[in-house]
């Protein structure tokens, strides 16, 4: 299906709102929109709303080769996925431009930043290394699906544990989950990409914008940073030329939305620590709000079988029925005279009856 | 064969329908701990070579949470597209696409069912013209003979043989039946019987879940 776009006047009403200084949600210049985190059962598996856009992330493992040029390093692999269930536009198994775009922004904001300790995945060097893979995947585009794709991936590496491994010697032997506590990556840093988007070249600029203001604007603005101010990642484009006190305000902001976020992200991990600790519920199952109209919920529910009416029908062994049962009528020899012909009595019969077949036939013709 | 009172009872179950803007309907179901996500787009414009000039097409994909599909992933997603064309009327809309998306959010066992159960709520929350609702339940024996209804992940690893059934809301005849392992006559009986009548809560729970929801506007 086909994306539907904007029409003009949409989009001059939507540019001198930006010229007035306001937004269509309400929301100030720099602010961000509503950040919900929450996790799942598996470690490693979250689902980020920011505003409407959606995203869920799981991290996986499994022991393989290492690259030749690098024996001793683990291997960080981030796969984004837009899924057909965000828009319609998207299609499910193929690649498109913007998918490509994600993963690569996404890498050099996480790989290439080096957050990960990829040292501490070597198991035996040159032969095994765990491989952390990140699955992505987009649920709702509602716009900057980039921030909230950077978030996720970086709290569920953060959330993630990987079995335990002990080597004797040339053995290796992985540890399951119930035997050994996990173990958590090695997380340097967290990377969080901000997102701007710059209108009328350059002199109006907005913060985390939401689909309609994308795609709109002139170009945009992605810096990858962590909390202690370094900049991972920096990226400009559109057709706008940007000033280099423009660049620099723009990082002073990423600097104070970093932090925000950051505390977000360590205090939703927090908790869930807590909840799996305490033995409180925890996982999707809880996070679903019960109060809310369009949501409903039921306990544990008994069946009684003994107030059962329906009547299962059962068949003499050996039947083979389609549909509601009923007498076999497989392989039954018919009454009729063409059952009888195969073991003629008397010749006279068999005659009379070839006579009849014939008329019969005649009839058919 | 004897078979023992078999443990009845469904894990609790919520859903939350319509959260996700883009679409034109969805929800998500969780029972117990497993959690689905579907959404429902539709019926819009058709690829012409997918176009069937009497019927609406109707495309299921199921996204597992690693990795690409494999085939067990794409044999789900085939049961998924029958049950689902079975309810839906299709003849409505002629040269169109429905299309409906999965996305494993947590499986803790009753995968399958889960699926099937929350498919069937977006296409309600979309409202897409159904002949009768579907409602899907899973069983499973364990060794001993034992039978468990709705199983856990641990469950259902534990078990020998089991199956999933998908009911229509109408006469609470077997839609779709999905099985593993051997059963004996009696003991698939048995786990039919149990399934219909588990069924009858699940469309219990569409209709309470749906008075709910348009609560405020009738």
């Amino acid at each position: 299906m086909r994306e539907t776009p904007l029409s003009n006047c949409e989009k001059e009403f939507i540019l001198s709102a930006i010229a007035d200084r306001k937004r269509l949600d309400g929301r100030q210049t720099f602010d961000y929109r509503k950040l919900k985190i929450c996790f799942g059962v598996d470690t490693g598996c979250c689902s980020v709303e920011l505003g409407q856009t959606r995203v869920l992330t799981q991290v996986s493992c499994e022991v393989t080769e290492p690259k030749q040029t690098r024996p001793t390093d683990g291997i960080l692999y981030i796969n984004v996925e837009l899924s057909p269930m965000a828009s319609p536009s998207f299609e499910a198994g193929r690649l498109s431009d913007e998918g490509v775009e994600l993963t690569r922004l996404l890498e050099r904001c996480i790989k290439e930043s080096r957050c990960l300790d990829t040292e501490s995945l070597c198991v035996v060097a040159g032969q095994k290394v765990w491989q952390i893979r990140v699955d992505i995947h987009v649920l709702n585009h509602e716009g900057n699906i980039l921030d909230c794709a950077s978030i996720a991936a970086i709290t569920a590496l953060v959330h993630f544990r990987r079995p335990d491994v002990t080597v004797s010697g040339e053995d290796v032997t992985i540890h399951a989950l119930e035997d050994r506590d996990p173990i958590p990556l090695s997380v340097h840093h967290m990377p969080i990409c901000v997102s701007f988007a710059f209108y009328d070249q350059g002199k109006y600029l907005l913060v985390d914008p939401k689909l309609r203001e994308e795609k709109v604007m002139d170009g945009k603005m992605v810096i990858g940073m962590n909390k202690h101010r370094e900049i991972c990642t920096l990226q400009i484009t559109g057709d706008m030329l940007l000033l280099k006190e423009q660049v620099l305000r723009c990082s002073n902001i990423a600097v104070v939305k970093v932090q925000e976020i950051t505390e977000l992200i360590l205090l939703a991990v927090d908790n869930d620590k807590r909840a799996r600790k305490e033995g409180k519920k925890f996982g999707f199952a809880e996070s679903i709000e019960k109060e809310k109209i369009t949501s409903h919920h039921t306990e544990s529910i008994d069946i009684d079988l003994d107030q059962s009416t329906s009547q299962t029908v059962e068949n003499e062994e050996g039947t083979g029925v389609v549909g509601q049962g009923g007498k076999n009528s497989w392989l039954m020899e018919d009454d009729d005279e063409e059952g009888e012909e195969i073991k003629p009595e008397t010749q006279t019969t068999t005659k009379s009856k070839k006579k009849k077949l014939n008329k019969e036939e005649g009839m058919n013709f | 064969m004897e078979v023992d009172s078999p443990n009845v009872e469904l894990r609790p179950i919520s859903c939350d329908l319509g959260h996700l803007s883009r679409s034109d309907g969805s929800a998500t179901l969780t029972q117990g701990d497993t959690t689905v996500i579907s959404a429902v787009y539709g019926p819009g414009d058709v690829r012409i070579s997918k176009e069937i000039i009497d019927k609406a097409t109707v495309d299921v994909v199921y996204k597992p949470k690693t990795g690409l599909p494999k085939c067990e992933d794409k044999i789900k997603e085939r049961i998924i597209r029958n049950s689902c064309e079975t309810i839906i009327l299709a003849g409505l809309h002629p040269r169109t696409c429905i299309e409906i998306i999965l996305q494993e959010m947590q499986n803790c066992g009753s995968f399958l069912a889960c699926c099937i159960n929350s498919a069937c709520l977006a296409l309600l929350d979309a409202s897409i013209p159904l002949k009768y609702l579907m409602g899907a339940v899973t069983c499973c024996v364990t060794n001993q003979g034992d039978i468990t209804l709705d199983p856990t992940l641990r469950e259902e690893k534990e078990s020998v043989a089991g199956a999933t059934f998908v009911f229509d809301s109408k006469d609470h005849n077997v839609i779709t039946v999905s099985t593993y392992g051997t059963l004996s006559t009696e003991q698939f009986q048995t786990i039919l019987k149990t399934c219909r009548e588990a069924s009858k809560k699940v469309f219990e729970f569409y209709r309470e879940s749906m008075l709910k929801k348009v609560s405020t506007c009738v």
